[in-house]
């Protein structure tokens, strides 16, 4: 084998400039796949950790059917004070979770005694929520990074519409779920970045605050945001709780609970996909540069050494090992195109990184661009390039080693 | 015991809607150790019958034994095995791999078609180089030698595997006439030194005046054999 790896380079060797264009055009492919996944995966982390650590958690526990009605913010859907005895007992034993926050979400309408216009809250523990959370404190661009009782922290476009200012005195005026409307006076705290994404643009108040205008006489809670040690145990935790509260049945013996990771709650989650078919695509791209490109070269290779295969081929050498020594080329080919590009890839992305590039997303400005590449990126495109590099050579060497030897040694 | 037996052996050729018989029928032994040729004009079926000859091609009809195999049911791989074991090829155009150098070339049967083991492979390609006198050009490349020399070394590749039979196609055709003579002689002192059997299709006056049978042919049929030493058959 190691003879038809000599023969194979020095073949490749023998036409330096075109062995030189081949890998040359792998190499390039190579570099554009890990640039584009390293980038549209940074971007895609980048996006899901924004929508993740500062407003939705990895995994959200609601009373069953609440997310059906998500949009409406139901008050009767809340789970109950007994519920959450036994969901937060349930989630306490889990190692996994790094902290988990309950929360209460509704809508009201907001008076700052000039104008009133509507406003969405989620009422929090804050000391929890920041926890599951950890982004939501680096999104109050103005004011302390706490929320007290009475104080509420208000969304910046909401803030800015209204013309109110930290310290300003609001009003909040919601509907409770017997229907009676009660409101709270509120001392704004402070302002709070708007992101993409559900929940995006909500005030925060404390949940004891919530429960007193929502005249709550033991407390109830819209849901339960969680947050994991390691989010890419995701998949794997996120089965194991669904199989612990599927157990926790009502008097009608249905579920009380359903849990949702946060891809079942965020549009982004879709974008994400996208992001995952467009890589997929630009990979068919580097397979068809990859087996065009070896193909033609090994086509062309076979067609100026018809008299040499017909003189290894007339000395006795076998069919296979005839094959064997054009599918080899192709392979080294496509070795060296995916090791040259590899190193080139890397080192893009570093400069890329050096160069500290910053970007947009919705409200967020600045953000920066951080290219990664896993090693199984890597190692999964270097095993499609070979792989496809001796698919293509295949048919040529095929043709190479069916070829009659009384025919090849005619060839002029 | 002969080393090739022909009996009627003819070898057609479609063209379209005209078949060409190439061979017409030819019969004849081939002792070992021999040093013959086969001559004769343009198309008279020299090379066809020695393609035939070295199983690279098939008869249509008629019997054909080489070193005690009848080649006409040897399969492709099975040809090729044949070949590897028992036939050494030297062409017209010397045709050594141009990626290989004169060590690597001649060495290349016992390598890639034999798979004899590295110290025994040393042995035979030394003493070949020795023999052909190419022992102080054995790491140059093909494009880095004369047309004589190229020949030398592939009369030695043709005889690393110690076969029972070489062919050579017009061997000298592509030589000047002193090279001729040295390769002619190399060969000879091979064929005494191996008791290989050699067998040229030439029209090359230099060969014909050293081999000991001349079979002519003409028109695919087989005209006369010459033994040397004033025997004619035919």
């Amino acid at each position: 084998m190691g003879n038809l790896f000599k023969i194979a380079i020095r073949n490749l060797l023998r036409y330096k400039r075109r062995t030189l264009l081949t890998a040359s055009l792998i190499t390039v492919g190579v570099v554009f796949v890990l640039v584009f996944i390293s980038i549209s995966g940074s971007f895609k982390n980048m996006m899901i950790g924004q929508i993740t650590d500062s407003m939705l958690g990895h995994l959200q526990v609601h009373r069953k059917g609440y997310v059906a009605s998500i949009d409406n913010l139901p008050l009767n859907l809340n789970l109950k004070a007994g519920a959450i005895a036994r969901l937060e007992n349930i989630l306490d034993k889990q190692p996994e979770i790094e902290a988990y926050s309950p929360r209460i979400k509704f809508g009201g309408m907001f008076s700052n005694f000039v104008e009133t216009t509507n406003i969405r809250l989620v009422a929090v523990y804050p000391d929890r929520e920041f926890r599951t959370v950890p982004l939501l404190p680096l999104r109050i661009t103005s004011g302390g990074k706490t929320l007290n009782r009475g104080e509420i922290l208000l969304p910046d476009l909401l803030a800015k519409g209204m013309k109110v200012k930290l310290g300003d005195a609001v009003v909040v005026v919601v509907t409770n779920q017997d229907g009676s409307v009660n409101g709270k006076q509120f001392k704004v705290a402070g302002i709070v970045e708007g992101i993409t994404g559900p929940g995006g643009r909500d005030g925060y108040i404390h949940i004891e605050d919530a429960a007193e205008v929502l005249r709550m006489e033991q407390m109830e809670i819209s849901e339960i945001a969680i947050r994991l040690k390691d989010f890419n145990r995701l998949n794997s935790f996120s089965q194991k709780l669904e199989g612990l509260l599927s157990k926790e049945l009502n008097q009608q013996d249905k579920p009380i609970f359903e849990l949702h990771t946060w891809e079942k709650l965020s549009p982004f989650f879709n974008i994400a996909r996208m992001i995952d078919v467009m890589t997929f695509f630009i990979k068919l791209m580097l397979i068809a540069i990859v087996l065009i490109s070896i193909m033609n070269v090994m086509i062309m290779a076979v067609y100026e050494r018809i008299r040499e295969i017909g003189t290894i081929a007339a000395i006795g050498t076998l069919p296979g090992k005839i094959l064997n020594m054009f599918v080899i080329e192709g392979f080294c080919l496509g070795v060296v195109g995916a090791a040259i590009g590899n190193i080139v890839g890397i080192a893009v992305i570093l400069i890329i990184n050096m160069m500290k590039i910053t970007f947009n997303f919705g409200q967020q400005k600045g953000l920066l661009l951080q290219a990664n590449i896993y090693p199984m990126d890597i190692l999964v495109i270097s095993v499609t390039v070979i792989i496809v590099s001796v698919i293509a050579s295949l048919q040529p060497a095929f043709k190479a080693s069916r070829m009659e030897p009384i025919k090849a040694l005619r060839h002029v | 015991m002969s080393l090739i037996i022909a009996e009627n052996i003819q070898k057609d050729y479609k063209t379209g809607e005209v078949t060409v018989k190439a061979l017409k029928g030819l019969s004849f032994e081939i002792a070992p150790a021999s040093f013959v040729s086969f001559v004769g004009p343009s198309g008279s079926g020299k090379t066809t019958l020695l393609n035939l000859i070295g199983c690279l091609d098939k008869p249509s009809d008629g019997k054909l034994n080489v070193a005690d195999t009848n080649v006409l049911h040897l399969d492709r791989k099975q040809s090729a095995l044949f070949r590897g074991s028992n036939i050494g090829f030297i062409f017209q155009d010397f045709n050594l791999l141009p990626v290989l150098t004169v060590y690597e070339n001649i060495e290349y049967p016992l390598l890639m078609v034999q798979s004899t083991p590295a110290s025994e492979r040393k042995k035979r390609v030394t003493a070949l180089l020795e023999a052909v006198g190419m022992i102080d050009q054995k790491d140059k490349y093909p494009d880095q030698i004369s047309g004589g020399q190229k020949q030398r070394v592939a009369v030695a590749r043709a005889l690393v595997t110690n076969p029972k039979l070489v062919l050579a196609d017009e061997p000298t055709a592509n030589l000047d006439h002193k090279t001729a003579y040295m390769v002619i002689d190399l060969m000879k002192k091979m064929r005494d030194e191996f008791k290989t059997t050699f067998i040229f299709s030439t029209h090359d006056q230099k060969i014909v005046g050293e081999v000991e049978i001349i079979y002519m042919l003409e028109d695919g049929e087989l005209k006369g054999t010459e033994v040397k030493g004033g025997k004619r058959n035919g």
